[in-house]
């Protein structure tokens, strides 16, 4: 009787300690070594030895419920303290994060990019030049001799007669080919110049043109590329028509409209096969090789493709209209 | 080119709707701009006769009218218009019509007088901007009839885009030929019959410079009364066309212009001293033009002269001196084919361009000239009477541009355009385009006519067989090549890496004009001359940029005018530094910049409002640097004008100069339009876009020991210095130096700065002792003692 006394005596203990402290002190109460367990456990020996083993079973028995009491009573305890600090640690989880969150590209360059990945992929190497340019690059070796009409139409920013802004990249064109021989893919991306400012014009503005020489390149393929890359630019199925025109670096010419949403044609590039002069000009042999080229203004483009409706925001740089383009 | 879509229906009709006739022009490479209506939306105007016209009892500038429109009844009109008189024909919107802009008309009383109808101007009709008074009608115009119909206002004015090739299109002749192919139709030319001379009146003609002119056809018509009108339909022909009546001589010149394409010219004859020579100008010789403005003449330039002076510039524009005038008597008729090398160039060296120069320096057809002088000839004496001369004619034959014979191969043909066109369709389309063709075994060779001088070469053959078969006839096909692997040099590192970090560091890329305001730029960098354009937009457009800045700082100040408190930009591009011995005499410089104003951070609960320094920018281009993987980066302190002397560094590596970055010296804020203090950074690509190929080391196994130093130093000793100094000191065990702290303030003697200094010492071989590490320690402290006087805090 006395042993179970005992037990729901520290029981009772054990579940009125509210914290590890408390539940230690009953810990050494009981089974210290001056404890009421450990003084019942030495007090075996005035037993007789029958008598001894079964009342020793009965007392590590009770010892055993009160040791489990008192770990079930701590791992509560311990969790009921990880609990407070858990609640007390709470946060607003809703609140803004520490960050610096990243810009964007302009959305010039980054329709740049994406023209240059669709061609990139297809083995067009990119290409750069210079932008104050010489009368060759820009207009002789293209087949624009001096007082041909079409230099008129260009705008030229000149600088003197034989120094000008350029006016187009096609003279990345002829750099290259003078400095490599074909099968030759570029593209050659880069801003240009026109003496021109309203709506619709500014006085610089980006081009990217493109290039292909081998010995077999036709209209057929020319029409082929410039298809699927509008189609995949824009990622729709858009009707595409190549209307003919004039450029006096290619021959036939054509320049390419797309339809627009409000069911007007929109031109978006110029293209055309490369003029037998042109290859002349760098010495490749027309008869050999035959290319084509194209040229398509960039910020027409990016506006199709993200309804931007005046083309002077590109150069404004107002952060308003530069973060849109995440 | 402009032109009415009636005329060119008078040469060549095919059954297609002006909208489809404009599509068909425009695949065909005449490019349409527009198809616009001749005039307003309107009904219910009829031809009438004013046959009675008195005065307004209650209103002065009011007329009572009595109008006849072909009914029994006469119609009471008031009428406010000056010219409006008994007798005219008029154009009368009749009760129940209805005008431009819904506007109806009805019954009304205008000052107490009944009014049953409106008599119209051509503005009223939409017409034309011409508002002087009503419109007055030929006096045969049948009365009663509708207005539209009597005026064939149901027209269009087609706008044509033309290319520089198509030069044989600037005619309705031209065009009219294009349709008829188009639509395998005939065209029919009008009539054109030889005028008899009826007097032998005629002034010799000599052609000087024969390549240049080598045929010139002149004519007298004596007698001729400039004051005549132009009848009502050439006036509306022209007017379709965009281009108004002036007298009725330049109206039947600028018609048969229009009409043919071949420009003319009318002199007054008695200021014609002896015969025409048409020879090059006398270098500096002075002409006065039409437009009153006086030229001194490059000997270049092609002239119509008399026995004593020159009279207009060949096919760019007439003199004054010799021009007709409403006084004129007695008029020189000039038709003649100037050669297109003669004249392109020409007009636009004298800032002119005329329908002449136009047409000129394109080419015009050389066998036209006769036909048209004919034509010109019956129109003027049709209007303004006058007795015809005999026309005289000088041409040098071996100078005339001979029709090209162009051979086309079928198998290049075939190789260009990617697909076969049938043999019998090539040869249709060139027979249809006017050429003489010839088929053979490799294809054909073609004749070309005339009028089509672009023909040349086999390219235009082909173009014209492609652009008549139509180009969305030609099938789509994806481009066949080698597949030849690009190379990709991995110590490149692209510039797009570069700006990608950027990005992520939460710059937004800007791109800015490359042609900024000079004194902005001359202000910020006097070492530099500016590259200026002659002829800019404006002149706060003109200047070069020898640096991004301009253009940075010019956006920054915007975004900061737009309240944007946290501003951070960058751009690439070029700059351009002007250099005799550099190609075109500039230096072109591939470049890297960016600002940083305003704020360090964007406003958050949690941060401090700090507005940017130097270490934000030199933090970034550390960053940028940090991607080519190169040791030997160093800062040193720096001057620039445009930078505050005290926080300027430029950056080197391996003791090569490659950029500079810093605050915007104060001075010029003002003038920038910026506010607070903007930091600016500028890199040459060239020299950060080279990286460095990993080279990889073995990893220690052993322990990494850190010891923690500080030191005292005077304020102006640089850190820089002291770091680079302490990782070269020899202490072959130190993997790590990291500086933790900069301290002045109380315990610091003033004009001295503490630094604390972490040493990470480790050994690839072994564990290092207590003493090993101690004497590195001691290494280190003793020669910053030596060198920068530094002492040691215990």
């Amino acid at each position: 009787m006395e042993l179970d006394s005992i037990i729901s005596q520290a029981k009772g203990q054990i579940d009125a300690a509210e914290d590890a402290a408390t539940l230690d002190q009953v810990r050494v109460e009981f089974m210290g070594k001056k404890g009421k367990l450990t003084d019942m456990l030495k007090g075996l020996g005035k037993l007789s030895a029958e008598e001894r083993p079964a009342a020793g079973q009965k007392i590590n028995q009770a010892k055993q419920q009160i040791q489990q009491a008192i770990a079930a009573k701590g791992d509560a305890l311990r969790e009921a303290e990880m609990n407070a600090q858990l609640a007390e640690e709470a946060i607003d989880v809703t609140l803004p994060g520490r960050t610096v969150l990243p810009g964007n590209l302009h959305p010039v360059s980054r329709t740049i990019a994406r023209i240059e990945s669709f061609f990139g992929e297809l083995g067009f190497a990119v290409k750069t030049g210079p932008e104050v340019e010489d009368g060759f690059h820009n207009f002789d070796a293209l087949n624009i001799p001096a007082n041909h009409p079409a230099r008129a139409d260009h705008d030229t920013f000149y600088f003197n007669p034989d120094v000008m802004l350029r006016t187009q990249t096609s003279g990345v064109q002829i750099r290259t080919m003078e400095a490599e021989a074909p099968p030759l893919r570029i593209i050659s991306p880069g801003r240009v110049y026109r003496n021109d400012y309203d709506q619709t014009h500014t006085p610089m503005f980006h081009q990217v043109e493109g290039l292909m020489v081998d010995k077999n390149v036709s209209f057929t393929e020319l029409k082929g590329i410039l298809h699927d890359f509008l189609n995949h630019f824009f990622e729709e199925s858009l009707q595409v028509r190549f209307r003919p025109s004039y450029f006096p670096f290619t021959e036939p010419s054509a320049e390419v409209d797309v339809m627009g949403k409000n069911g007007q044609w929109l031109e978006v590039l110029g293209c055309g096969m490369v003029h037998p002069n042109v290859l002349k000009a760098v010495n490749i042999d027309p008869e050999e090789y035959t290319g084509f080229a194209f040229g398509m203004g960039v910020e027409r483009l990016t506006m199709l493709r993200y309804g931007v409706t005046d083309l002077r925001a590109f150069f404004e740089n107002d952060l308003r209209f530069l973060k849109q383009f995440k | 080119m402009k032109i009415s879509e009636q005329w060119l229906r008078e040469w060549v009709n095919p059954s297609l709707s002006t909208n489809e006739l404009s599509e068909q022009l425009s695949m065909a490479g005449l490019e349409v701009d527009e198809a616009a209506p001749v005039a307003g939306d309107f009904k219910g105007v009829l031809v009438g006769e004013v046959v009675e016209c008195g005065q307004h009892p209650n209103a002065d500038k009011l007329r009572v009218t009595k109008v006849s429109v072909g009914g029994e009844e006469l119609l009471d009109i008031v009428c406010g218009a000056p010219n409006c008189r008994q007798g005219i024909k008029v154009a009368v919107a009749v009760v129940g019509a209805v005008l431009p802009g819904n506007f109806k008309i009805k019954k009304a009383k205008l000052r107490g007088e009944p009014s049953m109808g409106m008599l119209c101007s051509f503005s009223e009709l939409g017409i034309s901007d011409d508002h002087d008074g009503i419109i007055e009608l030929p006096a045969d115009a049948p009365v009663g009839a509708d207005i539209r119909e009597y005026l064939k206002l149901d027209d269009s004015s087609i706008d044509i885009d033309l290319t520089p090739n198509r030069a044989d299109c600037l005619g309705i002749r031209g065009i009219a030929r294009e349709v008829g192919v188009l639509n395998n139709l005939d065209v029919c030319e009008p009539q054109v019959d030889d005028v008899e001379p009826l007097t032998d009146v005629k002034r010799d003609v000599t052609l000087a410079a024969p390549q240049a002119c080598p045929r010139y056809l002149g004519r007298v018509v004596s007698n001729v009364n400039v004051k005549a009108e132009s009848p009502l339909w050439l006036k509306e022909k022209l007017r379709r066309s965009g281009i108004r009546s002036i007298d009725p001589i330049v109206d039947v010149t600028n018609f048969v212009l229009l009409e043919w394409g071949q420009p003319m010219h009318a002199f007054d004859l008695n200021s014609i001293e002896g015969g025409i020579t048409v020879r090059m100008a006398e270098q500096g010789e002075s002409l006065t033009l039409l437009d009153e403005n006086t030229v001194e003449l490059n000997d270049n330039t092609l002239v119509i002269a008399d026995d004593n002076k020159a009279l207009a510039m060949a096919g760019v524009f007439g003199g004054l001196h010799s021009g007709v005038t409403l006084d004129t008597n007695d008029i020189l008729l000039e038709s003649a084919f100037f050669s297109p090398d003669a004249i392109m160039g020409r007009a636009r060296q004298y800032g002119l361009h005329t329908d002449a120069s136009h047409r000129y320096e394109r080419g015009v057809d050389p066998q036209l000239q006769r036909q048209v002088m004919e034509r010109a000839t019956a129109l003027i004496i049709n209007i303004c009477g006058g007795e015809p001369g005999p026309v005289v004619e000088a041409v040098d034959n071996a100078s005339l541009p001979k029709p090209a014979s162009v051979t086309l191969r079928r198998a290049r043909l075939h190789k260009v355009l990617g697909i076969a066109v049938d043999d019998n369709k090539v040869s249709e389309i060139l027979r249809r385009l006017g050429m003489d063709v010839t088929e053979s075994q490799e294809g054909w060779t073609a004749d070309a006519p005339s009028y089509r001088f672009d023909l040349a070469i086999e390219e235009d053959l082909i173009e014209e067989v492609a652009r008549v078969y139509g180009y969305n006839n030609i099938p789509n096909e994806a481009p066949v090549a080698a597949l030849n692997m690009l190379p990709a040099s991995e110590g490149t590192l692209p510039v797009s890496t570069l700006k990608a970090l950027l990005v992520d560091r939460g710059f937004n890329e800007a791109i800015t004009y490359s042609f900024v305001d000079p004194k902005v730029q001359d202000a910020l960098f006097p070492e530099h001359k500016s590259l200026v354009l002659p002829h800019p937009i404006a002149s706060d457009m003109s200047a070069m940029r020898v640096s991004l800045w301009p253009g940075l700082l010019g956006a920054a100040a915007h975004n900061q005018k737009r309240q944007q408190a946290h501003i951070r930009l960058f751009e690439t591009g070029l700059r351009f530094i002007a250099d005799p011995a550099a190609p075109s005499g500039v230096s072109q410089q591939n470049v890297i910049g960016g600002i940083l104003a305003g704020r360090r951070i964007q406003e958050h609960w949690d941060g401090t409002d700090v507005p940017v320094d130097f270490y934000d920018v030199k933090g970034e281009v550390e960053a940028l640097l940090s991607l080519t993987g190169k040791q030997n980066v160093t800062f040193e302190k720096a001057q620039h004008h445009a930078l505050h002397p005290g926080m300027t560094a430029k950056v080197l590596i391996d003791g090569e100069e490659v950029g500079l970055l810093g605050a915007v010296h104060p001075q010029f804020t003002k003038m920038l339009g910026v506010s607070g203090r903007p930091f600016l950074f500028e890199l040459d690509l060239s020299a950060i876009t080279g990286r460095k190929l990993p080279d990889a080391l073995p990893v220690s196994k052993y322990p990494a020991n850190r010891r923690d130093i500080a030191v005292t130093v005077k304020d102006e000793v640089s850190v820089g210095a002291l770091l680079s100094f302490v990782e070269k000191v020899g202490v072959n065990q130190l993997v790590g130096l990291n500086l933790f702290d900069v301290y002045k303030g109380k315990g610091i003697e003033p004009g001295y700065k503490s630094l604390a200094l972490s040493l990470i010492l480790q050994d690839p071989e072994k564990t290092l002792e207590e003493t090993e590490i101690q004497q590195a320690v001691d290494t280190a402290v003793k020669s910053l003692e030596t060198k920068f006087g530094a002492a040691l805090r215990e």
